[in-house]
C-alpha cells in the first residue's frame, strides 16, 4: 500500500506509527502515512530559525518565480509521493478517495490553490498593499513618500489543516513568498494536497529544508502551535476555542458565513436565488465561506420553501459525474450523528422545510456511501438553536429578523453577501466589526477575488510593521 | 529454544498460578487473615471462594472488580487482618477531582521492585549509584517505588515535586502554557540535581524525558539506564528516544500502576518493530487481553482487546479487572513463559466526540 512520509526539514522519515486513511466508499484502507510522536516534532521545531535563514536567502521576486513554477507543477505534472510519484489525475482520484469529494470538486479546488500559486504577485499585492515588494528584501523601503519597515513575527508558520476540503491549503501557500518556512500538520483523511504542494516547491527550486510535515495526533498539532513563530489552525468550535485570545494563531474555526436580504430588496428575493442556492451548495457545503443561514426582514417563508424546492434536486452522483454537486461522509457514522443534532435540535419553532420536496430522508444511501442531503430549516427565531448553526455539508437556515436588528443580531460572520441598496445598512454592516469579508450585492459567499484577503490577512499575520527613520 | 521446552515452561507457569491462586484465595477468605472488604464480599454471595476455587479461571466467579469500591473509606476494610498492626501506607490513584481511589500497601511495592531491579544490567545501572526520581510524588506507588528500587541497589534517591493532579487540572481548564511551565520546573528540578550530585540513573516519564533531552545531553551528565514508564508509551517514542534522546544510554520501558504494580518489558528485538511488550509479574499479577464485548473471552494472540487484570497478592486481592487501556496479546516467550501485552494505550471505545462545525 502507498505510505507518505513524514517530512523533516524535507528529508523523508518513516515512522513506526502508521495510520491508514480509508476509502469513502469501501471503508478499506486506501494509503497509509507516518504518524510523528510529539517529541519527534519539539525536537524539529527547536531549530526552526535555520530555515528561516534558508528562505532568506532568496529574493521576492525569486520565491515568487518559484511559485509560478511551483503552481505549474502542482497542477500539470507527476511529483514524489512517497517512494512513488503521482500525476494530477490521480491526486484528484486520491483526495476523492479519503474525502469523498467528487472529482468535479477536487478539480476546482485544485485549480483554486494552483491560481494562488501562479497568481502570487497579485495576492501578494492584495496582502500587503506595497508597489514595491522587495521592501520585504531589504526590510525597509519608501510607500507613497513614506519610510516603511517591516519585520518577520515569527520563524515558521506551523498549519493545523483539516481534511474536509483542499481548497483551504490557498490561504497558507503565499507564506512561502514570503520568506516564511511551512511547518504542516496535514488532515487525517487529506494528507495529499499539502504533501503535493511541498513536492511542486521543491520540483520548483525551494529548498527541502523549508518544509516540514507532521502528521501527527491532537498533542503534536499543539506543538506546531506552540513552537512555530506563527501559526494558522482550521478546526471545529472545540479546537478553535482552546486558541482563541492567542496572537499569534489565526483561527478559521466555523464560518457562519451569511446571505442578508435587506427591506429594500426583500420584495425582490426571486432574482437573489441563485446566488442564495450557490452559496449554500458549492463544493458541498464544506468550507467555512459557503453560506449556512440566510436572513432576511419579509417572505421568509416563501425564500425558504424556494431554497427547499431548488435544493430538494440535488442528489448523489457518481465520483466521477461532472454534475456531482455533493459528497459523501467518508464516515457514515458522523454524517447520522449530524442528522440526529438537527433533529434533537428541531421544535415547533422550526420546520425542516426540505422534508416535504424530498422523497426519503435526510441521510441518504447512494453507491454504499452515506449522504447528507440539502437541508433547508426555516425557524421563527435568531435565538432559535438552528438559527445560526454550520454543518458539513449543504445546511442553511431562514431566519426572518427587524433590519434594525441588522448586523448584531447576526453574530460573527466570516463571509456576508448582502442584497441591499439602503445606504443605513450598508453603512452599518461596513462598521460591523463581526464580518469578515462583506459582499455588497449578488456575489456569492463562495467567491473569491486574490487581492481580496480574507480570514485575515496572511501578511499581517507573518510581518509587523516597525516605526523607521534613516539618516540621509 | 525449542516449542516443546516452552510448553512444559508455560504448563509449570500455570501449575504456579493455580497454585498460587488457592493460597492468595484462602488467605484473603480466612477470617483469621483476611481483610473485611472480601470477608464481607463472601457473606454477602452466599458462596466460599476457598472451597470453590480451585485455579485461576474460578476467579471468574467474582465478576468483575469495581475500581469504585477503592474510592472513600475505610480504607482499613482492604488491610488484610494479618497485616493489621503491620506499617500500612496509602497508595492512590486519579484525585484530579473527587475522592481519589486508594489501595493499602505494606510490602508489595518491595517486593515487586526488588524483582524488578533483577531484570536491570548492572552494566548500565550500576550497584551504589544514585538515581534521579523524575516523576510523580505525592500519594504514588511509584515514588516510593523508585527510591525502594534504588534503595535496594545501594544508591540514593534524588526527587523532585510533582504533583500530577495540578498538571491535569490545569489541562482540563484549558491551560496549555501553564502546564507547560509546569512541566519545566519540575525538568529544571532534575536538572539542578543531575548537575549538583553525582547521578548515574534515572526514572523518568516519557514527556519528561522528552523533556529534559531538549535542554542537555544526559549522557554527558553521566546518566547510563533509564527506566521509563508511568504514562502510555508508543513504539514510535520508544524508537525515538533510543535512537535520538539517549545516545547510547540504557532504555528500559515500563508499564505498571497502583493496582497491579510493575510490568517489565522484554527485551526488543529487530522483528518486534520497537514494539513494548511488557510481562506482568506472575503469579502476583496477570495481565490479560479480552474481547471488550465479552470481557470473559481472551482475544486470540496478535489481536487487539481490552486489558484485564488480576492482581494476586496476600496485601491486595483483584480479581478480573477491567483497565482502561487496550493493547495486543502477546505470546508467552522463554523468560517469561505466560501472556504478555504489547503496545499498551488508553482504550479507544473511551474516546469519541462529535465534531461540529466546518473549518
Amino acid at each position: 500500500m502507498l505510505h507518505i512520509p513524514i517530512l523533516r526539514k524535507g528529508e523523508p522519515y518513516r515512522s513506526v506509527e502508521i495510520e491508514r486513511a480509508v476509502h469513502y466508499r469501501t471503508r478499506e484502507p486506501y494509503v497509509q502515512y507516518s504518524r510523528a510522536n510529539v517529541g519527534l516534532v519539539r525536537r524539529d521545531l527547536s531549530t526552526q530559525a535555520q530555515a528561516q535563514k534558508i528562505l532568506a536567502g532568496f529574493s521576492i521576486a525569486e520565491l515568487m518565480a518559484i511559485s509560478i513554477k511551483a503552481g505549474k507543477h502542482f497542477g500539470e505534472d507527476d511529483l514524489p509521493l512517497g517512494d512513488s510519484v503521482q500525476s494530477p489525475q490521480q491526486y484528484v482520484e486520491s483526495v476523492c478517495a479519503t474525502t469523498g469529494l467528487p472529482w468535479v470538486m477536487v478539480r476546482r479546488n485544485l485549480t483554486k490553490i494552483r491560481g494562488v500559486m501562479e497568481e502570487i504577485e497579485t495576492v501578494l499585492r492584495g496582502l500587503t498593499r506595497l508597489p514595491d515588494l522587495s521592501v520585504l528584501d531589504k526590510g525597509f523601503g519608501n510607500f507613497e513618500g513614506q519610510a516603511v519597515s517591516f519585520y518577520p513575527r515569527g520563524d515558521s508558520l506551523g498549519v493545523i489543516l483539516p481534511s474536509n476540503s483542499p481548497g483551504v491549503h490557498a490561504l497558507w501557500v503565499p507564506a512561502l513568498s514570503m520568506k516564511t518556512p511551512l511547518i504542516l500538520k496535514p488532515g487525517s483523511a487529506e494528507p495529499w494536497s499539502p504533501y503535493r504542494i511541498a513536492q511542486a516547491f521543491i520540483k520548483a527550486g525551494l529548498p527541502k529544508e523549508v518544509f516540514g510535515y507532521y502528521p501527527t495526533d491532537h498533542a503534536g498539532g499543539g506543538e506546531i502551535l506552540r513552537r512555530c513563530g506563527r501559526g494558522m489552525l482550521f478546526g471545529d468550535v472545540g479546537a478553535a476555542k482552546a486558541w482563541q485570545g492567542d496572537p499569534r494563531i489565526e483561527i478559521h474555526g466555523p464560518g457562519y458565513s451569511k446571505i442578508i436580504i435587506g427591506e429594500d430588496q426583500a420584495d425582490n428575493w426571486e432574482k437573489y436565488l441563485d446566488v442564495m442556492v450557490e452559496s449554500i451548495v458549492q463544493n458541498s457545503g464544506r468550507s467555512c465561506v459557503n453560506a449556512s443561514s440566510v436572513w432576511v426582514t419579509k417572505h421568509s417563508r416563501k425564500i425558504a420553501e424556494a431554497l427547499a424546492e431548488r435544493l430538494a434536486k440535488v442528489m448523489p452522483r457518481d465520483e466521477s459525474d461532472p454534475r456531482a454537486e455533493i459528497a459523501p461522509f467518508a464516515n457514515a457514522d458522523v454524517a447520522r450523528r449530524l442528522s440526529s443534532v438537527i433533529d434533537g435540535d428541531m421544535d415547533s419553532d422550526s420546520v425542516d422545510v426540505t422534508a416535504q420536496y424530498r422523497d426519503g430522508s435526510r441521510v441518504a444511501e447512494f453507491q454504499n456511501c452515506t449522504y447528507l442531503l440539502p437541508t433547508i430549516i426555516h425557524v421563527n427565531s435568531s435565538q432559535h438553536a438552528l438559527a445560526n448553526r454550520e454543518f458539513l455539508f449543504p445546511f442553511a437556515s431562514v431566519v426572518q429578523v427587524k433590519q434594525s436588528e441588522l448586523p448584531e443580531v447576526c453574530g460573527p460572520t466570516l463571509v456576508a453577501t448582502v442584497l441591499t441598496e439602503d445606504q443605513n445598512l450598508t453603512t452599518r454592516l461596513l462598521s460591523s466589526a463581526h464580518i469578515g469579508r462583506l459582499n455588497i450585492g449578488p456575489i456569492s459567499t463562495m467567491k473569491i477575488s486574490w487581492d481580496q484577503p480574507h480570514e485575515g490577512n496572511l501578511f499581517d499575520h507573518l510581518y509587523a510593521r516597525r516605526a523607521f527613520q534613516m539618516a540621509s | 529454544m525449542s516449542q516443546t521446552d516452552l510448553n512444559a515452561k508455560k504448563s509449570a507457569a500455570r501449575k504456579a498460578l493455580d497454585a498460587h491462586v488457592r493460597k492468595i484465595v484462602n488467605w484473603h477468605f480466612d477470617p483469621e487473615t483476611g481483610c473485611p472488604f472480601w470477608l464481607n464480599w463472601a457473606k454477602q454471595n452466599k458462596w466460599d471462594p476457598r472451597k470453590d476455587v480451585k485455579g485461576y479461571d474460578d476467579l471468574d466467579r467474582f465478576g468483575n472488580f469495581q475500581d469504585e469500591w477503592l474510592r472513600g473509606g475505610p480504607v482499613r476494610k482492604w488491610v488484610p487482618k494479618a497485616y493489621a498492626n503491620s506499617p500500612i501506607s496509602i497508595f492512590e490513584t486519579g484525585g484530579s477531582t473527587g475522592v481519589p481511589k486508594a489501595r493499602i500497601n505494606y510490602n508489595d511495592f518491595r517486593i515487586d521492585y526488588e524483582n524488578f531491579s533483577e531484570t536491570l544490567p548492572d552494566k548500565f545501572f550500576p550497584k551504589g549509584a544514585n538515581w534521579l526520581s523524575l516523576g510523580p510524588t505525592g500519594p504514588r506507588r511509584l515514588r516510593m517505588a523508585v527510591e525502594h528500587l534504588c534503595q535496594h541497589r545501594g544508591g540514593i534517591c534524588f526527587m523532585v515535586d510533582l504533583d500530577p493532579r495540578w498538571v491535569i487540572k490545569v489541562m482540563r481548564r484549558g491551560m496549555i502554557q501553564e502546564a507547560e511551565l509546569y512541566k519545566q520546573h519540575v525538568v529544571d528540578q532534575g536538572l539542578t540535581l543531575l548537575k549538583a550530585h553525582d547521578i548515574n540513573c534515572m526514572f523518568t516519564t516519557p514527556k519528561l524525558l522528552e523533556a529534559i533531552c531538549e535542554k542537555v545531553s544526559l549522557k554527558k551528565l553521566g546518566i547510563k539506564g533509564i527506566f521509563c514508564g508511568g504514562t502510555e508509551m508508543t513504539p514510535q517514542f520508544h524508537r525515538f528516544a533510543v535512537e535520538e534522546l539517549l545516545e547510547g544510554i540504557y532504555f528500559a520501558p515500563t508499564y505498571g500502576n497502583t493496582l497491579m504494580g510493575l510490568a517489565t518489558h522484554k527485551a526488543p528485538t529487530k522483528a518486534d518493530n520497537w514494539a513494548i511488550i511488557y510481562y506482568p509479574p506472575a503469579p502476583r499479577a496477570v495481565l490479560e487481553v479480552v474481547d471488550p464485548d465479552n470481557t470473559s473471552k481472551l482475544v486470540e494472540y496478535g489481536a487487539t482487546g481490552r486489558v484485564r487484570l488480576t492482581t494476586l497478592t496476600k496485601e491486595f486481592f483483584v480479581p478480573r479487572f477491567l483497565e482502561r487501556d487496550e493493547c495486543e496479546r502477546e505470546a508467552p516467550c522463554d523468560q517469561y513463559p505466560w501472556d504478555g501485552v504489547r503496545n499498551v494505550r488508553p482504550f479507544s471505545r473511551f474516546q469519541k466526540n462529535v465534531v461540529e462545525g466546518v473549518y
